[in-house]
């Protein structure tokens, strides 16, 4: 397929995440917009790997280029279960607090 | 147009719809189911484009562990129905009018981008996805990451325990 | 050579080394070892300048002394440099010598003064003097000027010594503010010869002269003189001397009669070479000079205090001096300067006996037959004013008759205005003698129950000053008179010889018959007026337009002060308010207000930080990244096709 189809396709998905960060309130939703906006730049770095690996693959047939792609996939996937945990820890915390998940609650950076 | 392309362009609307579904549920609970859809969409996108691996970890992780912490978190704070306060109109206009302009100038920028016209992503075939290449490298080359990363989720874990824990 | 600096180095730090030592251990150290250090720091300089002296009589001058490069800009060098030549050796010698006697006469006269403020008095004392001894010694016009701003902040400080006293600090205030008025022509001079020469060395300034235009000769020499009216308080800058007395008088015969004010005096004669080079000038100072002179004269006539009379009769005398400069005789001014501070230091430490004796009274016309109270003051006094009044043998007769006959035969109507002061100056000290000796106690007789002879440390200068002023003028005796001139033979290198110094040896003995047959008229009716009958009530007509100065306080504050201070209230009430005040304030509240606004962005929300994060990308791209694409693409996406 045309790298620019994923490209395209990933950057709509991007949007989709930004546009959800900026429009909703609710903690959770962002979130998970968050996770959507990871899930975008995951699916591009795979669509440049086989991109790179497209082109070496015709020199040589045992060829690894671009598997780093895919192990940088793998990295993000670690790095974003950790920041769910953790996350996910901040709002119950600040839903124990405030009884609510709105951020607009969360303007304490004003002061 | 081969089956491949066909799966292509299910699976991109399938992500894109359920993407925008999970912005305009209501319910945080749809929303996560959604999301789920999502990730599986993608997950499929990566079998199309043979990164097995990839595949199966995104389904396991994502769709499986994360999204089950989000759902499992929801339902720990009864979070299940309509709660979000009234929204703000002129809030929302300006979000999708400025997602929408960082997407319309991202994508002239890559129609105008010259380099990577003609290139192609190799589908179906290609063992850099395998498990067997992927594992070669992350115990060789990468082997130093790998073992950070097991620091990083430790010290997650600590972090999520301190703050979850009730004074 | 290496002697001399030495020496000359000690003469200098001795007395900074009395002020510092003094001026940080008043608290601590008691009165007597307070007078004691500093009269002993002064007396050092005053054996170092004496053996300066010698061996400037003896080898003749030497070239600058440097000791370090003080300002170094470029092409531009200031030598921290002292010159030691017959000039400033002949000022070492009174500055350090008078200022040793009069050192001795404070211990005395300021004993009731507590003991941190005496040693705040003796601290500034030493600081006076070494300002003067850099004044005098500094090898260009920017030492003298460190020199020049020293004295003139000493003379403020020691004015206004006793602080408590509002009417004082305003004395003080004036003399400084009417100085800088001066020291700005001063400075000016000296930028002009930088501009013009590239250095403000003595040396080279006068062997460069020739490179000077007349125009720029006459320019630095009336700026100079500008500068020299500020500090020996002449017309129009003389309002402050006058009001200077309010300090205490050992500092009034110091400052503002032997030493300070002739810095001006030392500053025209030591820059004699350019002076002697512009006619304008030399008019203009002796002009100055000789209407000083005669002005301060009618002034003091009048007065009842007993040192504004001095302070009045100072100005005049200065006024002589410049008159002697104006036509040409440098060295007479230089002699008059000499014996103007032996016998005007006796006339004020005399009369600083008199205050202390009258228990701090100054009105003359409260005093009255003191001569049966205080004989020793009273002789001391009496050859003071006989002195001043130019009787033979006494000094004051041998400098102002040198200058007299200069005026003569620079022009015969200055001589004439010179000898009328002559007359007016003998009238008004014999005036003030009688009033004060003379006749019959008029004071309260509790001040009469008190009067008694000062304690010996305030006589012994007396007696001292009041020999040198008897022998002084010895060492100008003119040739006229048989002698051989010693002053101006040792001061020939430094100064040019007055060319037209050509009178006749009878002439000579006319002008001074008429003199002194003037000067003793005067003194005659003087004693005879005031002896029996001084005058107690006020004047009227003339006799009160001279008490009251001419009224030129008055005048300044009409067309100075007033007008400055309805200009400076014009630009406080309006410029200040309406104007820079309203910009000022007006910026402020732009400021306060702009930041109000934008404040409303940093509201604490995240979505709100995220979209302008957004926005910045979207603007970020559109400008930079990708040079116009954009533009053209979404053109190409609504137009085209």
């Amino acid at each position: 397929m045309p790298i620019q189809y994923y490209i395209i396709l990933s950057l709509a998905l991007f949007c989709i995440g930004i546009v959800g960060v900026l429009v909703r309130r609710n903690a959770i939703i962002i979130f998970m917009c968050i996770e959507l906006m990871l899930n975008a730049v995951n699916l591009l770095l795979v669509a440049f790997s086989k991109m790179q690996y497209n082109t070496a693959v015709i020199a040589n047939k045992a060829t690894t280029v671009g598997a780093e792609g895919q192990l940088f996939v793998f990295f993000i996937m670690v790095v974003a279960a950790a920041e769910v945990s953790v996350g996910l820890a901040i709002i119950v915390m600040m839903f124990r607090n405030t009884h609510s998940i709105d951020v607009n609650f969360l303007n304490r950076l004003k002061n | 147009m081969n089956a491949i392309e066909i799966l292509f362009w299910l699976l991109s609307a399938l992500a894109i719809i359920s993407a925008m579904m999970v912005l305009l549920s209501k319910n945080p609970v749809h929303s996560v189911l959604w999301l789920i859809a999502v990730f599986f969409a993608i997950s499929g996108h990566y079998i199309l484009l043979n990164a097995q691996f990839l595949a199966i970890v995104n389904i396991i992780v994502y769709a499986g562990a994360i999204m089950v912490l989000f759902l499992f978190v929801i339902m720990l704070m009864n979070l299940n129905k309509e709660s979000e306060p009234k929204r703000n109109f002129w809030r929302i206009l300006i979000g999708i009018i400025s997602g929408g302009s960082l997407l319309m100038i991202l994508v002239s920028l890559i129609r105008q981008a010259t380099e990577i016209n003609n290139k192609n992503a190799l589908m179906e075939s290609g063992n850099i996805g395998l498990i067997k290449t992927l594992g070669k490298l992350l115990f060789s080359d990468y082997v130093v990451p790998f073992e950070i990363s097991s620091v990083l989720f430790l010290s997650a874990m600590v972090g999520a325990v301190v703050i979850g824990k009730k004074e | 050579m290496e002697i001399m600096k030495t020496l000359l180095a000690f003469i200098v730090l001795w007395p900074l080394v009395g002020f510092l030592v003094n001026g940080l251990g008043r608290n601590y150290f008691s009165k007597k070892r307070i007078a004691f250090y500093a009269s002993e720091q002064i007396f050092a300089s005053f054996i170092a300048s004496i053996i300066v002296f010698i061996l400037i009589k003896n080898n003749g001058a030497q070239g600058d002394i440097t000791y370090f490069n003080f300002i170094h800009i470029g092409k531009l060098i200031i030598p921290f440099a002292f010159k030691i030549d017959q000039l400033s050796a002949i000022f070492l010698l009174i500055i350090t010598g008078i200022g040793f006697l009069i050192h001795v006469y404070s211990a005395a006269y300021m004993q009731q003064e507590e003991q941190a403020h005496y040693g705040r008095y003796f601290s500034y004392l030493n600081l006076f003097i070494f300002s003067m001894l850099l004044l005098v010694l500094g090898a260009n016009y920017v030492i003298m000027f460190i020199g020049w701003e020293g004295v003139g902040l000493c003379s403020y400080l020691l004015i206004g010594f006793w602080f408590k006293n509002d009417n004082y600090n305003y004395a003080a205030k004036k003399a400084f503010i009417m100085n800088r008025i001066g020291d700005l022509g001063f400075l000016l001079a000296i930028f002009w010869m930088i501009a013009k020469l590239g250095t403000a060395n003595y040396s080279d300034v006068f062997s460069n002269v020739s490179q000077l235009s007349t125009t720029d000769i006459t320019a630095i020499t009336i700026l100079l003189f500008i500068g020299a009216m500020g500090k020996s308080a002449q017309i129009p800058l003389y309002t402050w001397l006058p009001d200077a007395m309010a300090g205490p008088t050992p500092v009034s015969a110091l400052i503002h009669a032997a030493t300070m004010v002739t810095a001006g005096i030392y500053m025209v004669a030591r820059s004699n070479v350019l002076y002697s080079l512009s006619e304008v000038a030399q008019n203009l100072v002796a002009i100055t000079g000789l209407v000083t002179a005669l002005f301060a004269a009618t002034i003091a006539i009048k007065q009842n205090d007993i040192k504004k009379v001095l302070a009045y009769s100072t100005v005049s005398q200065l006024g002589y001096m410049f008159l002697g400069l104006g036509v040409g005789a440098y060295t007479g001014a230089v002699f008059h300067v000499m014996t103007h501070a032996f016998f005007k230091a006796l006339l004020f430490l005399g009369a600083g006996s008199v205050i202390h004796a009258m228990h701090h009274e100054q009105d003359i016309r409260k005093m009255g037959g003191l001569k049966k109270y205080l004989p020793i003051t009273h002789i001391t006094f009496l050859i003071g004013c006989i002195a001043i009044s130019g009787i033979p043998p006494f000094s004051g007769f041998f400098s102002k008759d040198e200058i007299l006959a200069a005026a003569y035969a620079h022009n015969p109507v200055y001589w004439g205005i010179g000898v009328a002061t002559a007359g007016l100056t003998a009238f008004y000290m014999f005036r003030l003698y009688a009033t004060t000796f003379l006749g019959s106690f008029r004071g309260t007789p509790e001040q009469a129950h008190h009067l008694h002879e000062s304690p010996s440390a305030m006589t012994i200068p007396l007696i001292i000053l009041a020999i040198l002023s008897v022998v002084g003028g010895l060492v100008g005796v003119p040739e006229s008179l048989g002698g051989h001139h010693a002053l101006h033979q040792f001061l020939s290198p430094v100064l040019l010889t007055e060319v037209k110094y050509e009178t006749t040896h009878s002439t000579e003995y006319m002008l001074m018959g008429l003199s002194v047959a003037i000067a003793a008229t005067a003194i005659v009716i003087a004693i005879v007026t005031y002896s029996k009958k001084p005058q107690i009530s006020n004047s009227t007509g003339v006799g009160k337009l001279l008490e009251n100065k001419w009224y030129i306080d008055e005048l300044y504050d009409a067309i100075i002060v007033k007008p400055l201070g309805s200009l400076a209230s014009f630009l406080k009430n309006v410029i200040e308010k309406s104007g820079i005040d309203a910009a000022v304030n007006g910026v402020g509240k732009l400021v306060n207000y702009s930041s109000r606004q934008l404040r409303l962005l940093q509201n604490g929300q995240v979505g709100g930080y995220i979209l302008l994060m957004v926005l910045g990308m979207i603007v970020i791209v559109l400008i930079w990244v990708n040079d116009g694409y954009i533009y053209r693409f979404l053109m190409n996406l609504f137009f085209a096709k």
